[in-house]
């Protein structure tokens, strides 16, 4: 009996929150939904094929798809470096670990506010060269920077752990037999904490798949630019242009065939992650 | 314990001194780095508009500055930042324990009852993590305002409401980590109280949850800094409510005085306050937390 009662709670809540709203907006994605009309009517796949053919959804798909990359490699490459410093034998370790780590706890709508002033006034001011984000072609990698920035630290995190549960006397050994430390690092290090490789890919990946905050308070989309003989906003990510194609143009159920793409997206990379992470488990 | 840097002759040593001065200085080149932007935010809010138009880099003169910018951002009556301020804790603290008590209660029983409810129910707890919030964000607002409508309770911009939606997102991984920790919990324990006549009740709240406390620690991190930072949930459950949280109040301000970059940089420090604070003071679970979060 106390069993039901301690469980309810929890269970009721992930039911109505996520659950029958999960179902339900699957459903809405097949309909014409608007969010006001009680009437709905049942379209089949129309708002999907529509989808695929609109200009926008397919800029926006292109650019999330670029700008994941981009920070896949630039946040964990920057990650692994601060993680092979801070474990390394510099003094104040812990100190840079923590300082590392402090922009992981501010909100994307702040630190977007706090870096439009950085590129669009400080660093223009300072270097007379041009804010990374006015321009379409930059906009891309300015967000990525910011992203790397706050990221890096907490994916340093994981990599940090990752080497200090290795036996330390492989690398040891491999010093005596005169191994170069690139070698050390590249040869023994990496494979060993393959595992920590593919937690901290899979987090960027999702990580920038799901980017919104920091997009609406940085560039909000801009600027404009043009694709495929139409205006587009540049540096619209998928969560953002689901998010406007609901607010602003009232379409939902066109906004929720888009979230269910990138819902589709999310399970392949999880599944993957867990077939890697299961197959490392049997080899070991 | 030998050093592996040292097993070597004395006359590397010469280069392994300067290698390490130079690790020392790339760290400290890193660390200016990293935090440069926060020392950018803090400067330009102790300065007038103008000065900062001039010369955003050069260092504050007038410490009476920042205390008129921060008059002119806590007296803004359209955007109210001190309420939102209040309502942020507000929300936090009420969903973080509604999410401790209520995961924790939840693991407890998913973890020792083993019927097949209980491992289905498992299963939807953790399957329920990939679903993204974007999905489910506005059948979930239009559910929520059909429960106001139909049985009475307004769930939309009240903190009751917002709280029952952090339950709902927030028990996932939340009981993840409970469930993960009282797995090695020995039953032992909770043997001999039911021998001694304890109430199931009595068994978690005296026994089992007291053991929880590192555990208890790591979920109200994990929930704690995503709930306090967390835009798209509020704006879509209390937005154009009386009820504000600080990412509203701040993405507001920033509508109402675009480029007034004083009174922005100035907004934006007071937000980056509290949890700066918080960090300086619980530096070490912060950091245990939130890698034991995303290990798992």
């Amino acid at each position: 009996m106390w069993d039901a009662v301690f469980l309810a709670p929890s269970l009721i809540a992930l039911v109505m929150v996520v659950i029958l709203p999960f179902f339900l907006g699957i459903f809405y994605s097949l309909t014409d939904w608007n969010g006001v009309r009680p009437v709905i009517t049942y379209l089949g796949f129309e708002n999907y094929k529509e989808m695929f053919s609109s200009v926008d959804f397919l800029y926006s798909f292109m650019i999330t798809l670029l700008y994941t990359v981009i920070n896949v490699v630039l946040v964990n490459v920057v990650a692994f470096l601060l993680a092979l410093l801070v474990t390394s034998r510099v003094r104040g370790r812990n100190l840079y670990r923590a300082a590392f780590f402090v922009p992981n706890l501010i909100g994307g709508i702040i630190l977007g506010y706090t870096w439009q002033f950085m590129f669009n006034v400080f660093i223009t001011n300072l270097t007379a060269a041009g804010s990374l984000i006015a321009s379409k072609d930059t906009v891309i990698l300015g967000m990525s920077i910011v992203n790397t920035w706050q990221y890096a630290g907490y994916i340093m995190l994981i990599f940090v752990a990752g080497i200090q549960s290795t036996p330390l006397e492989v690398m040891e050994a491999a010093t005596v037999d005169g191994a170069s430390y690139f070698k050390r690092v590249t040869r023994i290090l990496m494979p060993m904490i393959a595992n920590a490789f593919t937690v901290s890919l899979f987090l960027t990946i999702v990580n920038s798949f799901k980017m919104f905050d920091l997009n609406v308070a940085l560039t909000n989309g801009g600027p404009s630019a043009r694709f495929m003989g139409q205006v587009v906003n540049s540096s619209q990510l998928l969560t953002l242009t689901i998010y406007n194609k609901s607010i602003t143009t009232k379409e939902l159920a066109k906004g929720q065939a888009m979230s269910v793409v990138l819902f589709v997206v999310l399970v392949v990379f999880s599944l993957i992650q867990v077939s890697l992470g299961k197959r490392r488990e049997v080899e070991a | 314990m030998a050093d592996p840097m040292n097993l070597d002759a004395v006359n590397v040593n010469h280069s392994h001194r300067f290698r390490k001065v130079l690790l020392e200085a790339l760290a400290i080149l890193m660390m200016l780095l990293v935090l440069s932007p926060f020392v950018v935010v803090l400067f330009n809010a102790g300065k007038t508009y103008d000065q900062i138009t001039r010369n955003p880099a050069a260092p504050p003169t007038d410490i009476t500055n920042l205390f008129d910018n921060v008059r002119q951002v806590f007296g803004d009556p359209t955007t109210d930042l001190l309420g939102a301020f209040a309502d942020s804790l507000i929300i936090t603290a009420v969903a973080l324990v509604v999410i401790i008590f209520f995961s924790s209660m939840a693991a407890w029983v998913l973890v020792r009852n083993r019927s097949k409810f209980s491992k289905v129910s498992f299963m939807l707890f953790v399957a329920a993590m990939v679903i993204p919030f974007q999905v489910v964000m506005y059948p979930l607002v239009y559910f929520l305002k059909g429960i106001g409508d139909t049985l009475g309770i307004r769930m939309l911009g009240t903190i009751h409401g917002i709280t029952f939606a952090y339950l709902g997102f927030g028990s996932s991984l939340s009981i993840f980590v409970f469930h993960g920790f009282i797995k090695g919990v020995p039953l032992a324990l909770e043997e001999s109280a039911t021998i001694d006549g304890c109430s199931q009740p009595g068994i978690f709240f005296k026994i089992v949850m007291p053991l929880l406390t590192p555990t208890i620690m790591t979920v109200a991190i994990l929930n704690g800094i995503w709930i306090w930072n967390d835009y798209l949930l509020p704006l879509l459950v209390v937005g154009g409510s009386q009820v504000q949280t600080i990412p509203l109040a701040v993405t507001a301000f920033a509508g109402a005085y675009v480029k007034k970059w004083n009174l922005l940089m100035t907004a934006s420090l007071l937000a980056m306050l509290p949890i700066i604070v918080m960090f300086l003071f619980a530096q070490r679970y912060i950091i245990k937390g939130m890698v034991e979060g995303a290990i798992k």
